[in-house]
C-alpha cells in the first residue's frame, strides 16, 4: 500500500527533513512523515530512537531545529500565536497521564474548553461528561485524579484532549505505565476513538493495537525513521535487519 | 466475603499506653524521669509567679511594690496605651470599628459552613483596607486626623503586620514567577531584588525607610514616615515570600507544564489555573512559617520611635509612675502572650487548611 495509491487530499500533519539535536547529539535526522486526515499511525522502535521526541515536536512540547512542521496548514515556528493555534486542534496523551491533580476529573476535562475555546461552563461539562461516559468512567467525574486507578486516569486523560474537539490525537506511550491489567481497558477505548475516524499518532509497543487500527506502522531507530509500511508487511516481511531484531524482541517471549 | 479470624488482640488501658509511650526501654525511661523532673522545677515557680504570689488589685505602684509575683493591676492601668497607643482617647472607637470589623471578617473565612467566603475574602482585602484607612487617619468625612505617630500597641502592630502579610504574599508570587522567567531581563532583575532586600538586616532597611530615604527625596514631596515603613517592610519580607514560593514552583512535575501547554493554555493561565494553586499549597508551610516569622518581626519598629505592642510596653514600664523589676517582667510577660496567642492561632488555621486542602486527593 504505497503513499501514491491514496486519495490526494491536503495533510493532516507533514514533516519534512525534520532534524533535532540536543547540543552535538542528533536525536531527529531529516524525518520525513506525511500524515492524511483519519490516518493512525503506530510508531515504535527502541527506547532513545526518537519517537517520543518526534511526537512531542508535533505540537511543539519540544522544538525542531531544522526542517518543516505543518500541522493542519500551520506551519510551526517560533511565533507564539501559531503554537497555540496548532495545540488548540491537536490533542495529547501522556504516559504519566499529567492530569491536573488540584482539580477533579470534570475539571480537569473543562478547564481547556472554558478558558481557551471559551465554551460557556454547563456545555463545556455537558460535553466532558459525554466523553467521560464513551471513556466509560462517568461516575469517577467528581472524584480528584489521586483516587482513580491508573487505568482511570488514563481514561480520564484521554476524555480532557477529546473535549477539545482535535482533530489529531498524538498518544506517547499511553499504557506503559499501566499496572499489567489495565492495558486492555485503555487499548479499547483507543480503538473505539480510531474506528470514530480520529486521526492518530501513536508511539506504543501494543503491537496487537498497531495490527488492529493501524494504517501506517513507523519503525525508527537512532533518530531516523526506518521503516515505514503497513502493519501486515510490516509484520510478515520486515526489510530491514534493525526492524526484524526489534520484532523478534518485542515479539520473541 | 468469607469471615477470617479476627485480629490479634492488642492491650489496650492506660497503665499499657504508658508502658509503650513513656517507660519503653531504659534510655526512654531516663528521659521521661528527667522531663518529669525538668517541668517540676520550672512549672510551678512560674505558676508561683504569675498567678499565686501575684498582685491582682489596686490601681498605683505601691499595690505592687511589696508583691513577689507579677503586676497585673499596671496591665490594666495601661491597657488602652497597650491596645491603641497615643490614639486620642475620643477617637478610639475608631480604631474599635477597624478591629470588630477585621475580627468578624476573619472569623467568616476561618468557620467551615459560612458561605461566601470569596466575597468576604474580596472586601477584607479592597474595601476593608481603604475604610480602615480612611477612619484611623481621618480627615475625611469631618473625621479629626489623628497622625501615625500617635498610632501605637496592639493597634500598630496589627496594622503593619497585616499590610506586611497581604502585600508580601502577591509580591512574592510576582517575583518568584520573575525569577524563573524566560526573558533575561525580567529574571535578572528579580534575582537582583530578591538578593539585595534578603541581604540587607531589617533593622538597615527601616533606617533607610525612617531617616535616610527623605534625605533623597525632593524638597517638598515629603510621605508618612509609617508608610515608608510599611512599604520597606512589604518590599523586605516579599524577597522572602518569594524564596518560598519558588521552592513551590520547582516542586511541580514538568508534567504539569506539559499536561497545560498541550490543551493550548498559555502561560498567564497555567501559572494561574494550574501551577500557583498546586505551587502555593505545597509550601503553605513555609509561607505561613514567613507570616508567622514577621508578625513578630513588627516590633522592630519600636527602635525607628514607633510604640508598637512591645515598644509601648517597654515604655510603660520605665515610667516612673510603675517601675519596679516586676512590673518590666509583667509587660513582657503580657506581650509574650499576646504576640504567641495570634502567632499560633495563624498556625493553628494553616494547619487546618492544610488538612482541608489535602481532602480529596490522598495518594
Amino acid at each position: 500500500m504505497s503513499e501514491a495509491a491514496a486519495p490526494m487530499t491536503a495533510p493532516m500533519i507533514a514533516l519534512e527533513n525534520v532534524s533535532k539535536w540536543y547540543g552535538q547529539f542528533a536525536v531527529l535526522k531529516d524525518i520525513n512523515l506525511t500524515v492524511r486526515p483519519g490516518e493512525k499511525i503506530v510508531v515504535c522502535g527502541p527506547s532513545g530512537s526518537g519517537k517520543s521526541t518526534m511526537v512531542r515536536c508535533i505540537n511543539r512540547l519540544e522544538s525542531h531545529d531544522d526542517g518543516r512542521i505543518v500541522v493542519n496548514g500551520t506551519e510551526l515556528t517560533r511565533d507564539v500565536r501559531n503554537i497555540d493555534t496548532v495545540r488548540r486542534e491537536v490533542g495529547m496523551v501522556f504516559q504519566q497521564f499529567n492530569l491536573f491533580p488540584h482539580l477533579t476529573i470534570l475539571g480537569n476535562c473543562t478547564l481547556a474548553p472554558i478558558w481557551v475555546r471559551k465554551m460557556p461552563k454547563k456545555q463545556a461539562e455537558e460535553i466532558a461528561m459525554e466523553y467521560l461516559t464513551q471513556m466509560r468512567i462517568a461516575d469517577q467525574a467528581h472524584k480528584h485524579p489521586m483516587q482513580l486507578s491508573g487505568g482511570q486516569q488514563q481514561r480520564a486523560a484521554i476524555a480532557r484532549a477529546l473535549c477539545m474537539h482535535p482533530k489529531v490525537m498524538l498518544f506517547d506511550e499511553p499504557t506503559s505505565a499501566l499496572d499489567p491489567e489495565m492495558i486492555g481497558e485503555v487499548l479499547e477505548v483507543m480503538v473505539d476513538l480510531a474506528k470514530e475516524g480520529m486521526t492518530m499518532i501513536c508511539v506504543t509497543h501494543e503491537m496487537g493495537f498497531a495490527r488492529e487500527v493501524a494504517d501506517r506502522v513507523v519503525f525508527m531507530d537512532a533518530g531516523e525513521i526506518i521503516e515505514e509500511a503497513d502493519p501486515h508487511t510490516f509484520f510478515t516481511a520486515p526489510q530491514h535487519d534493525r526492524c526484524r531484531l526489534f520484532l523478534s524482541q518485542i515479539l520473541g517471549h | 466475603m468469607t469471615a477470617f479470624r479476627a485480629p490479634p488482640k492488642h492491650h489496650e488501658g492506660p497503665v499499657e499506653w504508658v508502658r509503650v509511650h513513656l517507660f519503653d526501654g531504659v534510655f526512654n525511661s531516663i528521659l521521661t524521669l528527667l522531663v518529669v523532673a525538668l517541668v517540676a522545677w520550672a512549672v510551678p515557680p512560674l505558676l508561683g509567679w504569675a498567678f499565686f504570689h501575684a498582685q491582682w488589685h489596686g490601681s498605683t505602684r505601691e499595690a505592687c511594690a511589696a508583691a513577689t509575683g507579677a503586676c497585673w493591676p499596671y496591665i490594666g492601668a495601661r491597657i488602652g496605651q497597650i491596645v491603641y497607643g497615643f490614639y486620642d482617647f475620643d477617637q478610639r472607637w475608631r480604631a474599635d470599628i477597624v478591629f470588630a470589623f477585621g475580627a468578624v471578617g476573619l472569623a467568616w473565612l476561618m468557620i467551615p459552613r459560612l458561605p461566601r467566603k470569596g466575597w468576604v475574602g474580596t472586601i477584607l482585602l479592597t474595601l476593608y483596607p481603604l475604610v480602615s484607612f480612611i477612619l484611623l487617619s481621618g480627615g475625611w468625612f469631618g473625621l479629626p486626623i489623628v497622625s501615625t505617630e500617635r498610632w501605637g500597641g496592639l493597634l500598630l502592630t496589627l496594622v503593619v503586620a497585616a499590610v506586611g502579610i497581604v502585600a508580601s504574599l502577591p509580591l512574592g508570587v510576582i517575583l518568584a514567577l520573575g525569577r524563573r522567567s524566560q526573558l533575561p531581563v525580567v529574571r535578572a532583575l528579580c534575582i537582583v531584588f530578591i538578593e539585595v532586600w534578603r541581604g540587607v538586616p531589617m533593622i538597615t532597611v527601616l533606617f533607610i525607610a525612617s531617616s535616610m530615604l527623605p534625605l533623597f527625596l525632593p524638597e517638598g514631596l515629603e510621605f508618612d514616615k509609617l508608610l515608608r515603613a510599611l512599604i520597606a517592610i512589604a518590599l523586605f519580607n516579599a524577597a522572602y515570600m518569594a524564596e518560598v514560593v519558588r521552592a513551590g514552583l520547582q516542586a511541580l512535575p514538568r508534567g504539569q507544564f506539559e499536561g497545560a501547554a498541550a490543551l493550548g493554555l498559555g502561560y498567564w493561565r497555567t501559572t494561574l489555573f494550574i501551577v500557583l494553586p498546586q505551587a502555593l499549597r505545597t509550601v503553605l508551610p513555609g509561607i505561613v512559617n514567613n507570616m508567622i516569622s514577621m508578625f513578630k518581626d513588627t516590633s522592630l519598629v519600636s527602635i525607628i520611635g514607633f510604640f508598637d505592642l512591645l515598644g509601648i510596653i517597654q515604655a510603660g514600664s520605665t515610667d516612673l509612675e510603675w517601675a519596679s523589676p516586676n512590673v518590666a517582667v509583667t509587660g513582657y510577660l503580657f506581650a509574650g502572650a499576646l504576640y504567641w496567642a495570634f502567632c499560633f492561632s495563624m498556625s493553628r488555621y494553616s494547619a487546618g487548611l492544610e488538612a482541608q486542602l489535602a481532602e480529596g486527593e490522598r495518594r
